[in-house]
């Protein structure tokens, strides 16, 4: 495109952006954000959270009620057209017309930037082949599978290669080895200078992908940090314990939290420095045998619980947060 | 957007609209033909011929603009009701608001669509209509102004009808209620000099009224409205329509929550 990143750094600036669903219901409740260009940004919250309210505002499908947002330097509301000719969005839910055809949906999309028909039909032929839809472009879009429709968002958004890519929930119900290779395509174009950012309720994915993340939670940021940063304050992790022996009551060791899952399976809670061995000699003395261990991976759920602690330790929120059981595992 | 970019655009919305009505012609194209073919043999041959004159002319004849005109009015208002709605059901709409295509636009691309096919189902329905009577065109510039004029105007009200809409019922609720009677009652199977007075003047606030005379004076030479009278109307109507459909796409809280 001609027009060029005012401000080359930042590829988004958020601030005091609020946002009031009918009359009383504050989805965001004043949030500050920045992205720097060629950042790969994880937005993380549980659901209702508010993160696609603020893409939603983004990309100018939500009206905002207070604050603005900048796309490398360009205003939504005052320069709209620059602004969003910088952006390529992938919602949550499907959002094409089923009854039109794969190729048609991509090719139109591009059309609707201005690229011209010979290089909008270039454009969905490279990216449709990029994301493994190319034999399915004469197929309607209903006749996709679910990680197919993801995909052909995906082609959609690019098709005028924005410069900074924005993924609501991007693998959400695709498969493991599907998501795998989505995250090397992302990584990719991301390597090629577009900045992305993405929400999930995954800790994983952001951690495999991401290089900073904000958390939100209840139209709020709780935490804006980087991914290594972030890691560091887990201060705590949840292993399982396998007894070899039935287990008649859940044994009680000083100090520990521990929590019968069932007849020869244990939970344990454990603070970052808490030594493990303390736990092993005084289960052995109570005469519980453990055969196996592993982490439980919820990290995600106890990055919550920790944040959320976190916040009330600080008395910045007085109202108790409950902790996101509603966030899926990975 | 350059003026380029947007008419590029422009193009991709008008080329979709036309791939939609042509891609669901059993549904969009096939049906106004019977049933104006029916009326064609029905009120023209059937009935007409015992009918014998209508404001000087035999009735077929008579008839015979306002099937045509009832057709484009028809089809251009349900081309855009029913497209632009099912945009904003599937979210599809979306597309163009990510995009920075501005509004007026997407206004234009849509409404073009929308003429194309009243348009294209006016033209198949004259061809028809030749089969039954001898078409002859006293004053082309006004037909094919009107005409043209008379699509856009009930394209851009389908336009409107769409943006409020909530449910496919919101979107056969105007057509039914509102269109139906205007058009039975807006002078196109007889003429209003056989009313009363005080309904003739009732049907003079009739917009629909000015839109089949000044077309049946376009292909006869004959009226019951005085044509410069008509095409104000029109285009005052027209204009106020576009304003107010800009306006809610511009400012209107039904698209972007
Ligand atoms: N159109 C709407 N009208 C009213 N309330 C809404 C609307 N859209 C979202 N909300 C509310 O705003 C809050 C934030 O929703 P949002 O969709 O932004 O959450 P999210 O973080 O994307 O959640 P998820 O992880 O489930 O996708 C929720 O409480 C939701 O109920
Ligand atoms: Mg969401």
């Amino acid at each position: 495109m001609s027009v060029t990143p005012l401000d080359s750094k930042v590829a988004l600036k958020i601030r005091g952006l609020q946002k009031t669903y009918g009359k009383s219901f504050e989805a965001l409740k004043g949030i500050d954000l920045e992205v720097a260009r060629g950042d790969f940004f994880a937005l993380l919250g549980p659901n209702g959270a508010g993160k696609s309210t603020t893409i939603g505002v983004i990309c100018s499908l939500v009206k905002k009620t207070a604050g603005t947002v900048e796309i490398f330097g360009h205003d939504v509301d005052r320069n709209f057209s620059v602004a969003k000719q910088f952006i390529g969005v992938v919602p949550q839910e499907f959002n094409f017309n089923m009854f039109e055809k794969v190729e048609d949906i991509v090719v139109n999309q591009a059309g609707y930037y201005g690229l011209p028909k010979k290089l909008a039909q270039e454009r969905a032929e490279k990216y449709l082949r990029k994301l493994g839809l190319w034999d399915k472009r004469d197929t309607q879009a209903k006749g996709l599978s679910g990680g197919m429709k993801r995909r052909l968002m995906i082609a959609r958004a690019l098709t005028h290669e924005p410069q900074l890519l924005i993924l609501d929930e991007p693998t959400a119900g695709v498969d493991i080895e599907l998501r795998r290779s989505m995250w090397e395509f992302l990584q990719e174009i991301n390597e090629a200078g577009t900045t992305i950012i993405l929400t999930t309720h995954y800790l994983e994915e952001a951690e495999h992908l991401c290089r900073n993340i904000a958390i939100i939670n209840k139209g709020e940021i709780a935490e804006n940090t980087s991914i290594k940063d972030l890691l560091k304050q887990l201060n705590r992790e949840t292993f399982i314990l396998d007894s070899r022996t039935v287990l008649a009551q859940c044994p009680s060791v000083e100090s520990y939290n521990l929590h019968q899952v069932d007849d020869t399976t244990l939970e344990v809670s454990v603070e970052k420095g808490q030594s493990l061995n303390t736990l092993f000699a005084k289960l052995s003395e109570l005469g519980v045998d453990i055969v196996s261990m592993r982490n439980k991976v919820n990290r995600l759920e106890e990055l919550f619980v920790s944040l959320i602690e976190k916040v009330e330790r600080e008395g910045a929120d007085a109202a108790p947060t409950k902790p996101a059981t509603t966030v899926k595992r990975a | 957007m350059s003026p380029q970019q947007q008419f590029i655009a422009f193009k991709t919305l008008v080329r979709k609209e036309i791939r939609r009505f042509t891609r669901i012609w059993v549904q969009t194209l096939i049906p106004p033909v019977i049933t104006m073919a029916l009326y064609f043999v029905i009120f023209g041959s059937l009935i007409g011929r015992r009918i014998g004159e209508m404001g000087g002319l035999d009735y077929m004849s008579f008839v015979v603009p306002g099937l045509i005109m009832m057709a484009v009015i028809n089809n251009s208002y349900s081309n855009v009701v029913s497209s632009f709605y099912s945009a904003k059901f599937t979210k599809s709409i979306e597309e163009l608001q990510v995009s920075p295509t501005p509004n007026y636009i997407i206004m234009l691309g849509y409404v073009c669509g929308g003429c194309l096919r009243g348009l294209l189902v006016g033209l198949i329905v004259t061809l028809i209509s030749m089969l039954f009577t001898d078409l002859q065109v006293h004053n082309l510039f006004v037909t094919a102004s009107v005409v043209f004029l008379t699509a856009f105007l009930f394209s851009l009200a389908g336009m409107i009808n769409a943006i409020f809409a909530n449910s496919f019922d919101d979107i056969s609720i105007i057509p039914t209620f509102v269109l139906t009677p205007m058009t039975y009652l807006g002078g196109v199977f007889y003429s209003i000099d056989l009313l009363p007075e005080f309904w003739q003047g009732v049907s003079q606030l009739n917009p629909i009224l000015y839109m089949v005379n000044a077309f049946r004076y376009g292909l006869l030479g004959v009226s019951d409205v005085n044509i410069g009278v008509a095409f104000a109307g029109i285009i005052g109507f027209l204009l106020v329509l576009l304003a107010y459909c800009l306006f809610l796409l511009e400012h209107g809280k039904k698209l972007r929550n």
